[in-house]
């Protein structure tokens, strides 16, 4: 019995050790405090977010949950009452959800563009084709491996709206393949099988260094990349924080944060990734 | 190929440099993937050892719902965790979506039917007589189970290790409830899918490295006890 009550008297210190170290630090942070960001994966994957968020933790005291999921998710989640605050680039999909009044004060925060990449050799001979639709056009007709995020996302909502403006319907067909996850793994899937895509040119320049996949279509007004910042409406979901929302997206309107957006990337790949458009209106991009 | 040696030199770089964010997220892995083996070696271990010491009807069907939970989806269980710690799910009260504290939820009952299946089947294979013998000599039964334990030492060591090694290599359900939050729920495994997301392949393959290093200290630790001379 004298080592029974020893072993379990070092199993009592073991627990007790382990929960004095590990639950009261900031495991149960003030609730009022936290605010859910959910984003699109281009934010996270190309480091954008990494130095807005802790400016912004910095200045207003707000712990931000930054969820990178699709765009198509993120509104989901928005949709529910299980996010505050949402930066996502799919409008189409934005404006449905603002008027069925899940979202508040949706705002312009800034644009890059999708491009149309694929491998060196262009077995599709689309380099230097002016119209995103024509190039999706050739490479059906081609029947070159095309890879498709299949999730939802911003850019893949944009992706089955150039097929519709091309009037294909690539479902089905055996070279065109859905990968289901994010762009930079979708971006690697691509590499991989020597395959076309369409990306945003954010997550692409972050990564080109690993692909090899040049661009071969861009600067059709059709491509561009547009994103939101909306708050969700805390009417339908009293649970959620609109303060917080609210900070964060003025945050990401003002004048400093465009700043940064406005440079963001040019030391490390040479151009910016973003343009900053805060206070412009959709009509100015075209929309 | 060069990769994989940059990623191992990377590592390297990253554990002696002692980089504060790295150090941070390994801390993190082995503090909620540790508790959570602590509560299913808890509950599993005596869930297990009533199951196997007892005899009731309808033994066979628990014994094999026990069995099938040793293979429970990671995902899955991410999944419904999810679900119920919504805001507005049942359990959203808790406001714990997004926290460690969830992560320790999920692991703990990823880990929980390993622990159970390993600690039966080990009672259940000690020999009967052994039973009735310790019995025949007065013990009571926590004497009784104490000494099962003891001679079943090997085998429930190794239901510690199962446990705590599908929990701290499981990326599912801790990207789900987790959120993969910089500083906050970002662990080795949640971490390596993000750069490898970035394409930062070197450092994804450093976090590996870190993950079966840590895993193997953990492990030769335990085995370190497992192996020990019976004391007799």
């Amino acid at each position: 019995m004298e080592r029974l009550r020893r072993f379990i008297g070092i199993l009592g210190v073991v627990a007790a050790l382990v929960l004095f170290m590990g639950v009261p630090s900031g495991m149960a942070a003030d609730v009022q405090k936290n605010i859910i960001l959910a984003t699109t994966t281009s934010t996270q994957d190309t480091g954008l977010l990494d130095t807005l968020i802790p400016i912004f933790e910095k200045k207003t005291g707000y712990f931000v949950k930054t969820i990178a999921v699709g765009s198509g998710q993120a509104m989901t989640m928005g949709q529910k009452g299980e996010a505050d605050v949402l930066l996502v680039h799919s409008p189409d999909a934005e404006k449905k959800f603002v008027d069925e009044g899940y979202g508040i004060n949706r705002r312009l925060v800034m644009h890059n563009d999708f491009v149309i990449i694929g491998p060196a050799d262009d077995p599709a001979k689309i380099k230097g084709e002016k119209s995103a639709s024509g190039a999706f056009k050739t490479i059906a007709q081609s029947g070159s491996l095309f890879m498709s995020r299949g999730d939802n996302s911003g850019t893949h909502s944009k992706e089955k709206a150039v097929w519709k403006a091309a009037k294909l319907n690539p479902e089905g067909q055996k070279w065109y393949q859905q990968t289901g996850l994010g762009m930079g793994q979708t971006l690697s899937v691509s590499a991989e099988k020597k395959a076309y895509t369409l990306t945003d040119r954010g997550t692409y320049l972050a990564l080109q260094k690993n692909l090899g996949l040049p661009i071969l279509v861009e600067g059709d007004p059709v491509l561009l990349n547009i994103y939101h910042v909306i708050q969700v409406n805390p009417e339908k979901w009293p649970k959620v924080n609109a303060e917080g929302a609210k900070a964060f997206a003025d945050f990401m309107v003002s004048k400093d944060t465009q700043k940064i957006i406005k440079t963001f990337g040019v030391d490390k790949y040479g151009s910016p990734l973003f343009f900053p458009d805060a206070k412009k209106k959709d009509k100015d991009l075209g929309l | 190929m060069d990769i994989i040696f940059e990623g191992i030199y990377k590592a390297i770089v990253l554990l002696f440099s002692f980089d504060r964010e790295v150090i941070g997220i390994t801390w993190l892995s082995l503090k909620i993937s540790g508790i959570a083996t602590l509560i299913s070696v808890f509950i599993g271990m005596s869930f297990g050892t009533s199951v196997a010491l007892s005899e009731f009807y309808g033994k066979r069907f628990v014994v094999s719902l026990i069995n099938t939970g040793m293979g429970l989806p990671p995902v899955v269980v991410g999944l419904f965790v999810t679900i119920f710690l919504w805001r507005n799910g049942p359990l959203g009260f808790l406001q714990i979506l997004y926290t460690p504290m969830a992560m320790i939820l999920a692991q703990a009952i990823i880990a929980t039917p390993i622990v159970t299946g390993i600690t039966l089947a080990a009672i259940q294979h000690l020999p009967k007589s052994l039973r009735l013998q310790i019995r025949a000599l007065g013990a009571t039964r926590l004497q009784m189970v104490w000494v099962l334990a003891k001679e079943a030492r090997l085998p429930l060591l190794a239901a510690v290790m199962a446990g705590f090694g599908g929990v701290i290599s499981e990326v599912g359900a801790s990207i789900m409830v987790g959120g993969n939050i910089k500083g906050y729920t970002r662990v080795l495994t949640t971490a390596t899918v993000m750069e490898t997301g970035k394409g930062n392949f070197d450092i994804a393959i450093a976090l590996g490295v870190i993950l079966l290093l840590l895993a193997f200290l953990i492990n030769a630790t335990l085995t370190q006890i497992q192996q020990r001379e019976r004391p007799r």
